[in-house]
């Protein structure tokens, strides 16, 4: 018996999302009176998962799995779970995780909730509490099979951190044939992805062009913060597609989430209305973002948002 | 090449989401049913794979008699035949094993669902429906392209986008980029007339266990007023952000 999590790392490091993951595992296990195992996939250095409530650490280290492929990896958590009779396994919401999740749900023939912003509420029935209808609701859902998978959503749980040591043990499962085939890689690897960030910084059509977006990647580097858009900026080439947030777009669950130029139509609020704190820059005190913010500027954002940026490094500066 | 489009029947996203019986149903009542929005841009494609393809192409949903007009609308857009199975659902694990089941007995080459519905939003569906009939399985995908039996797609990822390789049977989760928003279609007059004549058939169930249920909904806390801070004071922004939210 025990809790399984999949420990995500990218070139050997552990991403945030595994840590949080970790950390709701160690929840999980608490409430069914069981320990943690995680699965490490060419991870480096593993220790660190003990200060997380991790009790054992499978490292998997095998070339064949340098890049992400989702049948792949779905069979070496599946035996994993298999090997050590796990009651749970808890993933996290990057797009690998809901890659692969479904398939090892089939595997496992285990009921799968994903978008879990809680630690269960019960363990008999095990009970979960998710985000639906893109986050205008919650829904509590019940896992009636042996084995559940919980794909918890990001920034939700939080880190938590306790005093442990985690015992390592090498995995080698058998690796199965695969069909997909991965030819070529195109991603922007010196920028904070929006699935990561704890701070995005996003901008709508407000900003009048692309010419503008300088102070924009500014104040989101004062930030450590990723960059996203609106639908309109993307569709307009002022951006790239793959910065576009909502309910069309990717997903945002960030601590705090800035949209300058958004007016804040519902279906961008469907999804970034996951994000903990928001706060808008607009001219329009109408503007409907500002009923879904915590904070508000009523302001041009070519004043305001330089001001910021200044401000912001004097801030830092002073609280380094 | 046989293609079967997984049509999810989802409230219109401007829709009020209220509860019925205490907290335990969705309340459809004033509530505007379409097609969940990433399955019009899989449906836009499987067109384009008619038109120039020769593709055949069936739309499939898992649900009760009241998803017809979505279905109805997706034959007026161009689909050739549509099938539902006639069962209400109850999660995404039921509903991949009556897909599986249609998709198997009808031997389809592509099946195109959408990365995931935007009422649920499980993102469940597609994943678990490529395993039970053991086809190849690309999500997020952006573009996908097929010659003969070997497809090439993109999907996103995370920090970018990736091309990956592959052959059919095979299952993909589609969303905005498979098409050009301008190729989407609305139905006109012809369509609707001749989508009337098109066959719908119906299935019964074939499962009735659920390894989920949704026992009871909850809408957020309703949120307090914003906080304006004034455009020539934002080092009060500053310090609301690091003492009282401490996000930064
Ligand atoms: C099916 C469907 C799906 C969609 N999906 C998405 C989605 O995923 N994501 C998404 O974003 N949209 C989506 N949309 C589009 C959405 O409805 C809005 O059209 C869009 O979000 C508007 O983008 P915007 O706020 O950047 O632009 P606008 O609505 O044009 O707003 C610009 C805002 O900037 C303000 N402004 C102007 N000048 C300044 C200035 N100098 N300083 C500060 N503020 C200024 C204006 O007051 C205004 O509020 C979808 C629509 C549909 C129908
Ligand atoms: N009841 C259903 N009938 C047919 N297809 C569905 C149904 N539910 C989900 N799908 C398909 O699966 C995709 C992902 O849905 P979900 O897993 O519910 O997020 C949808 O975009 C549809 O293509």
């Amino acid at each position: 018996m025990s809790v399984l999590v999949y420990t995500e790392s990218e070139k050997g490091k552990f991403k945030k999302t595994a840590l949080e993951v970790a950390s709701y595992a160690k929840a999980v296990a608490n409430l069914l009176g069981t320990t943690v195992t995680a699965v490490t996939i060419n991870a480096n250095e593993t220790s660190e998962l003990g200060n997380y409530g991790v009790d054992k650490v499978l490292k998997v280290s095998n070339s064949a799995l340098d890049t992400f492929n989702a049948k792949s990896y779905a069979a070496v958590l599946e035996q994993a779970a298999k090997n050590e009779g796990a009651e749970a396994v808890i993933v996290s919401s990057s797009a690998d995780s809901k890659y692969l999740a479904p398939l090892l749900a089939i595997g496992l023939e285990a009921g799968y909730a994903s978008n879990v912003v809680e630690a269960p509420s019960s363990a008999s029935p095990f009970t979960v509490k998710r985000t639906a209808f893109t986050n205008k609701a919650f829904n509590f859902t019940t896992i009636n099979t042996a084995i559940k998978i919980v794909g918890v959503s990001n920034n939700s749980f939080g880190i938590v951190e306790t005093s442990g040591s985690a015992s390592m043990e090498e995995f080698a499962p058998s690796l199965p044939s695969v069909g997909v085939h991965l030819e070529a890689v195109d991603k922007a690897s010196d920028k904070v992805t929006i699935a990561d960030a704890e701070i995005v910084v996003s901008a709508g059509r407000g900003l009048k062009g692309p010419e503008n977006w300088g102070m924009i990647e500014e104040l989101a580097d004062v930030l450590g913060a990723a960059t996203a858009c609106s639908k309109p900026v993307s569709d307009l080439g002022w951006r790239p597609h793959g910065e576009h947030v909502g309910q069309t777009g990717k997903p945002v669950a960030s601590n705090l989430y800035i949209a300058i130029g958004i007016s804040g139509a519902i279906q961008h609020l469907a999804g970034i209305n996951a994000s903990k704190v928001k706060v808008v820059v607009n001219t329009d005190p109408e503007a409907p973002f500002f009923k879904a913010a915590d904070y508000g500027v009523v302001g041009d954002a070519f004043e305001v948002v330089p001001q910021l940026i200044e401000k912001l490094k004097a801030f830092k500066a002073s609280n380094a | 090449m046989k293609i079967l489009v997984c049509i999810s029947h989802v409230p219109d996203t401007t829709s009020k989401i209220n509860f019925t019986d205490n907290d335990s149903k969705f309340d459809t009542n004033g509530v505007q049913f379409v097609i969940n929005p990433n399955d019009e841009f899989g449906l836009t494609r499987a067109m384009w794979f008619k038109e120039k393809q020769g593709a055949i192409v069936t739309v499939v949903n898992v649900g009760g008699i009241e998803t017809e007009p979505t279905l109805r609308k997706a034959l007026a857009i161009g689909a050739d035949s549509a099938i539902r199975v006639n069962t209400d659902a109850k999660d995404g694990f039921h509903v991949a094993k009556e897909l599986a089941k249609v998709a198997k007995d009808g031997a389809y080459d592509l099946v195109i669902a959408g990365r995931e519905s935007i009422d649920y939003n499980g993102g469940m569906v597609p994943g678990m429906l490529a395993s039970l009939i053991d086809a190849n399985f690309v999500t997020n995908c952006i573009h996908l392209e097929i010659e003969g039996t070997t497809a090439k797609a993109t999907r996103e990822i995370d920090s970018g986008k990736e091309t990956v390789s592959t052959t059919l049977p095979l299952v993909i989760g589609g969303q905005k980029g498979l098409v050009e928003e301008n190729d989407l279609r609305i139905p006109n007059m012809r369509g609707i007339m001749m989508a009337r004549k098109k066959p719908l058939t119906v299935l019964d169930p074939t499962y009735s266990t659920t390894e989920t249920a949704a026992v009871k909904f909850e809408k957020p806390a309703p949120k307090g007023a914003v906080k304006l801070v004034d455009a020539g004071n934002l080092d009060e922004l500053i310090s609301l952000l690091h003492n009282e939210a401490k996000v930064i």
